[in-house]
């Protein structure tokens, strides 16, 4: 008997096919549900979506990679909820694009840092770590005290997330489903944001950080 | 999970493992037209192929991972809705708010759950927990001061819990920084005694009082003028003119700090105005920094810690800070 494998072997494109069915189950069977699951599609009650300036904090957050040493991410164990609070869940993430839970930490979680410290500590601390935790090994990052937004993108990165989160989006009083940002918040977007610092834009979103569930 | 997410989850992953069987089992009859072991004629180079078999023990622990994935799917949640029978989970995923989260342990335990998270906390609770009872029963100034075994070590776990809450501002050995205070001084913001410690710990503070002076002083000299005066009154060389100057605009001043500038804790009011005849300087204590604060205006913040740490710690870090500045 012909060993039938042969046809997969000696065929490229089938084998490609085949390839791409096998290793798709693992994301068909453990990610497709969850996009349709009232866990990670409703957000949790007390969430709300980020002011114009947290959403500019939150981009220079991104943009200075501080989630490449600190997580956004409390697991279910004692040992985390003692220290940062009650274990992150995915109904508040739900307004999230994209995600910064990070997978690494060389510093300590961030999830509920909001509200822990003043805003002249972070100030201190984000212009010389040192000064306020002296085993720190965080880098400095005094330029955001100097450097100023204009605003110009603000209104557009609002609208974008309306559109990111438009089946994900919170309910007004009767239910009905409306836009995370109303047209006011876009048009005002600007000019909450303009003239104001980098850093005050990261400590805004810093202090906003894990509000909904605590 | 609605339903067809359930079967969808169910039939691909018991299908994967079916499959996975029967490919093994393929995989291990010979095709190849030759006994085992005997060459296929394949030669390439002078290296000749054999129809070898695959490795037993390789094929027995293949088949063994699908056994075993069988039975992992039976004890624990994997096929969509089914709970698995030993209804363990990790957490209370679902929950949408604090008090979801409460009800939810008692809901998972009524229902036979077996939830690791609770678990953990339980025990730990149970292990620790009539430690924290015995410490809340005693008051703090008892705590901080008594030498017996039982405070020595509430003491110990104040410290270790203040390194680890309450370090980041104030410093790790309590003395402070600019702009947080020194805790292990005996010059209070909002009052020294253990029950207003332990207030400030629970409900956080927020200075609001200190607004930007430059204004109403009339600019840099009567900045500079008040600035002399309040150096003056901890004994500071100063100008004297100056300072006369300034003793006269620090009317405005004294509305929080007292006529005397000893601040609002010597007033008896919690309004975290700073005693200015001490010589300690939250601020800095340099001409240029006096006036930064008298221009600028200083509001200092005291995040509140009840919900993060809970009455029954903040206790216990109370009698600690009172410690240091009793000892």
């Amino acid at each position: 008997m012909k060993n039938k494998h042969e046809k997969f072997e000696k065929n490229v494109g089938l084998f490609a096919i085949f390839t791409i069915l096998a290793i798709s189950i693992g994301g068909l069977v453990e990610i497709t549900p969850l996009f349709f699951q009232k866990a990670t599609t409703t957000p949790v009650d007390n969430l709300r979506p980020y002011t114009a300036l947290e959403m500019e904090g939150r981009d220079i957050y991104i943009r200075e990679g501080c989630n490449v040493c600190h997580s956004q991410m409390i697991r279910p164990f004692r040992a985390e909820t003692e220290r940062y609070g009650h274990y992150s869940v995915a109904g508040e993430g739900v307004w999230e694009h994209p995600f910064l839970w990070g997978s690494k930490r060389t510093g300590p979680d961030l999830a509920r840092v909001g509200g822990r410290y003043s805003d002249d500590w972070h100030l201190a601390h984000l212009l010389d770590p040192r000064s306020v935790v002296p085993e720190s090994n965080m880098p400095s990052f005094k330029w955001l005290a100097e450097t100023k937004l204009d605003g110009e993108l603000t209104e557009k990165k609002l609208s974008t997330f309306n559109f990111l989160t438009r089946n994900r989006s919170h309910k007004d009083e009767q239910g009905n489903a409306i836009p995370l940002y109303s047209e006011t918040e876009l048009a005002n977007a600007k000019n909450a944001v303009a003239g104001k610092t980098e850093m005050t834009a990261l400590i805004a979103y810093l202090q906003s950080l894990g509000h909904a569930l605590k | 999970m609605s339903s067809f997410w359930s079967i969808w989850i169910t039939v691909l992953t018991l299908g994967t493992l079916v499959g996975c069987y029967l490919l093994l089992n393929y995989c291990l009859k010979n095709f190849a037209g030759v006994e085992e072991g005997e060459p296929t004629g394949h030669v390439f180079d002078g290296i000749e192929e054999l129809n070898n078999p695959l490795p037993k023990w390789w094929s027995t622990f293949f088949l063994l991972t699908i056994i075993w994935g069988f039975g992992y799917l039976l004890l624990y949640p994997g096929l969509g809705n089914f709970q698995g029978l030993l209804g363990w989970k990790s957490s209370n995923q679902g929950i949408l708010n604090l008090s979801e989260s409460k009800a939810s342990i008692a809901n998972a335990k009524a229902a036979g759950m077996l939830v690791q998270y609770d678990r953990e906390v339980a025990a730990a609770g149970e292990k620790y927990g009539p430690i924290f009872d015995a410490y809340a029963e005693r008051k703090i100034i008892d705590l901080a001061t008594a030498n017996d075994d039982e405070a020595t070590s509430a003491r110990k776990v104040g410290q270790r819990l203040y390194l680890q809450n309450c370090s980041q501002c104030h410093g790790s050995d309590a003395r402070g920084a600019t702009g947080f205070p020194n805790l292990a001084d005996k010059d209070w913001l909002y009052g020294g005694s253990p029950e207003m410690i332990k207030a400030t710990l629970i409900h956080g503070r927020k200075a609001n009082g200190m607004i930007a002076w430059s204004a109403a002083l009339g600019g840099e000299q009567g900045v500079k003028e008040v600035t002399a005066y309040v150096l003056s009154l901890s004994g500071r060389e100063v100008d004297t003119k100056a300072a006369e100057a300034g003793k006269v605009k620090f009317a405005m001043c004294a509305a929080c700090h007292g006529s005397e500038g000893k601040g609002s804790d010597a007033m008896g009011i919690a309004l975290g105005a700073p005693n200015l005849t001490d010589n300690i300087w939250l601020y800095g204590g340099s001409p240029r920094a006096v006036e930064m604060s008298i221009a600028n205006g200083r509001a200092g913040v005291m995040p509140a810690w009840d919900k993060i740490l809970g009455e029954q710690k903040i206790h216990v870090i109370s009698a600690y800070i009172y410690s240091l500045s009793h000892e």
